[in-house]
């Protein structure tokens, strides 16, 4: 049935056509797993805008003030940020693994407001800290009775643990357990705030001499006016940092806590005001299109693929292609229904051309203006055959008169008050009067019978056509990833050597077949 | 039963378009060679040139001017054809069987005058029936006179013969009988009666009209079957002289007995249909792969057709 030369063709286009799948299916995925591009259109995802508001009194000097803001903080993706600094002007720079944002002017007087405001997403993806390994800490001398409870509580630790995360953990349960021996209690007393027990687990840790220090954070949840800065206990255990919370002594960063500095700097620092400015947290959640956060979050990671993507290009181009992405889809349709249903049509494409006007009309109103326009078009083309015209003048005329009856159909449904009437105007005009000739050339030829036969299935492919190319989770695949088209043009190869029957063959060739047993 | 199984044909030898198309057609016909078939006048010029018989063109008409010439180029005969160049399924053509005083009379009775006559020559000319709308010509050319062979089964129209070539070797045949569904024409799509020929004998076998079969003429009621051509080798012989000359691997060759002149070469077809397969209630497949392994085709015709006659002769009809 096939030679060899065939036979190398196949294999030919079946490899062209696992490549272009392959690699058009594999760059979907890295955009979906890496990039966390939503394979449905209108997902949101969760967003938060946390403020940090700073009050300064100012004394009619220059003032200085600093802030530390945060710095890639782990488990988030930034969107946006920005500083509301007034008549200030303003530095931002990172130093020590800190990042300060320090303003400045020259003369002001009375309060003085700085915002600080970021957009924050989470993200799936730890992004590892490294880092140079810190020194080994020198044992603290500590004041007796203390220091004997801070020995005897790691002597016992020490016994129980492996490594320094265990230990961290063991001393972490041991010091916030509720049936504490007196060790405990000393070290526990005079002790009411989460900060001062953060330094004094630290201070602890040092008579280990493991590494560690503490990070400030907001436990990012529902939205909250006066939030806290809350300690998070961070220890090296001379490969990472490994976060520890204080009270559970559970290991790892806790979701959705946002670490806005580590290390003992302080958070705000000032000059020339009469007090220390006080700072003002507060979270609010949002919900944002995934598509938007995935893009800043490919940005950030320095992934050039989606600035280059579609999702650049201005709003309106965008909607441009939107509607164009989808034809390849619709030719693939027209590939399937043609080579393997065996449908009849006018014209290759015309019916897909049409679907895409159905895309304004609806496809009630799509299909009756269509077959309203072919009709009056076909009534005038047979009129004109009496006439005898040349082919050219012949479409010519049939293409006015297709125009005519378009605008008359518009002007009475702008009169009659129906929107959907107006829409004719999409219709591909040229594309109706090719049809109305072949139509016509079809129903003189070979009878009306086989003009509606085609005129039918034309009609019919451009229905499915309409409802494949408005599909919306469809259009959101091909907008987001285009490289779903290397896919499509792998399956139109593939089918450009589909050799097997078509179904209307099936029913073509059925008298063969009736005596056989 | 509505539909067939895939398995079903497959079992029968059946070749589907899709399969045609790419095994057969892109595989053997190379596409520069294909006006040499679309061109009905190169065809024919080149027919001519190489000695294959071919209905005499009177004049062809290529400029819309030149339709009024027409009387001149028909004054000494009594009947002709009018066909497009470039035309396609039989579309365009009009068949003159004589005259009524001033005006014409079509083979189906109808009377028209000269000026309708240059119409349809400038609708040909125009390109309303070759492919893609292009400019066209128009022939003008004998009538066949055809053979009363057929006359108990044709209806009005000239009935004619498709070879189906191989590798230059026949592999396929039917007859091709207008109906009045037809309205004379001998193209089965659109109504004209197919009847399977057996290559080796020459024989009509089977009928089929659309896609069902049949036994008898839907007009005259004469049974189809059992007919023997007459000049069978000789139809064979012109089919594989046209594959030489045109150079295409798979092509369809439509002859027509004239009752004085014998086989005439009426036109060729770089993609011929599929209904031969249930006209002769046989598929294709089988006589094509014998040949495709054939590892040398005969150069000379008669050992050619010999041989062509020899492959089929065992391919029974699988209905």
């Amino acid at each position: 049935m096939t030679g060899p030369k065939a036979r190398t063709r196949d294999l030919h286009v079946r490899l062209l056509a696992l490549v272009l799948i392959v690699l058009g299916a594999s760059v979907c995925w890295y955009k979906n797993a890496y990039l966390g591009l939503p394979l449905r259109p209108g997902e949101d995802t969760e967003t938060w805008t946390v403020q940090a508001q700073l009050v300064l009194e100012a004394r009619r000097k220059p003032v200085k003030a600093s802030l530390l803001v945060p710095r890639e903080p782990p488990g988030f993706v930034v969107l946006d940020e920005d500083f509301i600094s007034g008549g200030f002007g303003l530095a931002v720079e990172t130093e020590g693994g800190v990042r300060r944002a320090s303003w400045a002017v020259r003369r002001a007087s009375g309060p003085q407001t700085l915002y600080y405001r970021l957009s924050l997403a989470r993200t799936e993806v730890e992004t590892a800290k490294d880092g140079p390994v810190p020194k080994y800490p020198p044992k603290p001398e500590y004041a007796e009775p203390y220091g004997s409870a801070v020995r005897g509580i790691l002597d016992e630790v020490r016994e129980e643990s492996a490594d320094i995360a265990t230990f961290t953990r063991e001393l972490l349960l041991r010091l916030s357990s509720p049936a504490a021996d007196e060790n405990v209690h000393l070290i526990r007393e005079g002790i009411d705030d989460p900060n001062e027990w953060a330094l004094r687990v630290v201070d602890i840790l040092r008579g280990a001499r493991i590494p560690s220090r503490i990070a400030y954070g907001l436990r990012l949840g529902d939205s909250r006016n006066q939030a806290r800065l809350e300690p998070l206990l961070v220890v090296h255990n001379e490969k990472q940092w490994i976060y520890f919370d204080l009270e559970s002594g559970e290991r790892g960063l806790p979701p959705g806590f946002l670490i806005w500095y580590e290390g003992d700097a302080p958070l705000i620092e000032a000059e020339g005001v009469s007090k220390l400015p006080e700072i003002v947290f507060s979270v609010t959640r949002t919900y944002r299109e995934v598509v938007e956060v995935a893009r800043r979050r490919a940005g950030q990671r320095g992934s050039r693929l989606i600035e280059f993507s579609l999702l650049s290009l201005p709003v309106n181009l965008q909607n441009v292609y939107r509607i164009l992405l989808m034809v390849p889809l619709g030719a693939l349709l027209m590939v399937v229904l043609r080579n393997v249903v065996g449908l009849r049509t006018f014209g290759t494409f015309m019916p897909i051309l049409i679907a895409l006007a159905f895309r304004e009309t609806q496809l009630l109103w799509g299909i009756i203006l269509f077959v309203l326009l072919v009709g009056l078009g076909l009534g005038f083309r047979f009129y004109l055959e009496q006439l005898r015209l040349l082919l050219v003048p012949r479409l010519a005329a049939v293409l006015t008169i297709v125009l005519i009856v378009m605008a008359a159909i518009s002007i009475f449904s702008a009169q009659a008050g129906m929107q959907r009437g107006l829409s004719v105007a999409l219709f591909p005009m040229v594309i109706l009067a090719m049809v109305i000739e072949r139509m016509s050339i079809v129903w003189e030829e070979h009878g009306p019978a086989e003009a509606m036969i085609q005129g039918l299935g034309s009609l019919v492919v451009a229905s499915l056509g309409y409802l494949v190319m408005t599909q919306p989770l469809l259009i959101h695949l091909v907008f987001v990833f285009p490289e779903v088209l290397l896919v499509v043009l792998g399956i139109v190869l593939l089918l450009g050597r589909y050799t097997g029957y078509r179904l209307s063959e099936l029913w073509r060739f059925r008298s063969a077949v009736q005596d056989s047993p | 039963m509505i539909f067939a199984r895939p398995s079903q044909l497959r079992a029968l030898g059946i070749v589907g378009m899709n399969e045609r198309n790419s095994a057969y057609v892109m595989e053997y016909n190379r596409r520069r060679l294909y006006p040499l078939v679309d061109d009905k006048l190169q065809t024919k010029q080149l027919a001519q040139a190489n000695g294959i018989a071919v209905p005499e063109l009177y004049g062809v008409i290529s400029i819309q001017y030149e339709t009024r010439e027409l009387p001149k180029i028909v004054a000494t005969h009594e009947s002709f054809v009018l066909k497009p160049s470039q035309g396609a399924g039989g579309d365009g053509v009009l068949v003159v069987a004589g005259r009524a005083g001033e005006s014409y009379r079509l083979v189906n009775g109808t009377i028209v005058t000269d000026e309708a006559l240059e119409y349809h020559l400038s609708r040909i000319i125009s390109g309303m029936f070759s492919l893609g709308g292009l400019p066209d010509k128009a022939l003008v050319e004998y009538m066949v006179k055809f053979d009363p062979l057929f006359e108990s089964v044709s209806y009005q129209g000239v009935p004619d013969i498709r070879v189906i070539v191989f590798r230059s070797m026949p592999v396929a045949a039917m007859v091709r009988l207008p109906t009045r569904r037809s309205g004379g024409k001998a193209n089965l799509h659109q109504g004209a009666v197919g009847a399977g020929v057996d290559i080796a004998s020459g024989v009509t076998t089977h009928g089929v009209l659309g896609n069902a079969r049949v036994a008898n003429h839907p007009e005259t009621g004469v049974p189809i079957g059992g007919i023997a051509i007459p000049h069978w080798p000789t139809i064979l012989e012109l089919s594989a002289r046209c594959a030489d000359l045109v150079g295409l691997g798979y092509l369809g060759v439509d002859i027509v007995l004239d009752r004085d002149l014998g086989p005439l070469v009426l036109e060729l077809n770089a993609r011929p249909g599929l209904n031969v397969q249930l006209a002769n209630r046989i598929g294709l497949r089988e006589g094509l792969e014998r040949i495709e392994n054939l590892s040398e085709i005969p150069s000379a015709i008669e050992e050619r057709v010999a041989l062509a006659q020899s492959l089929a002769s065992d391919l029974r009809p699988a209905g």
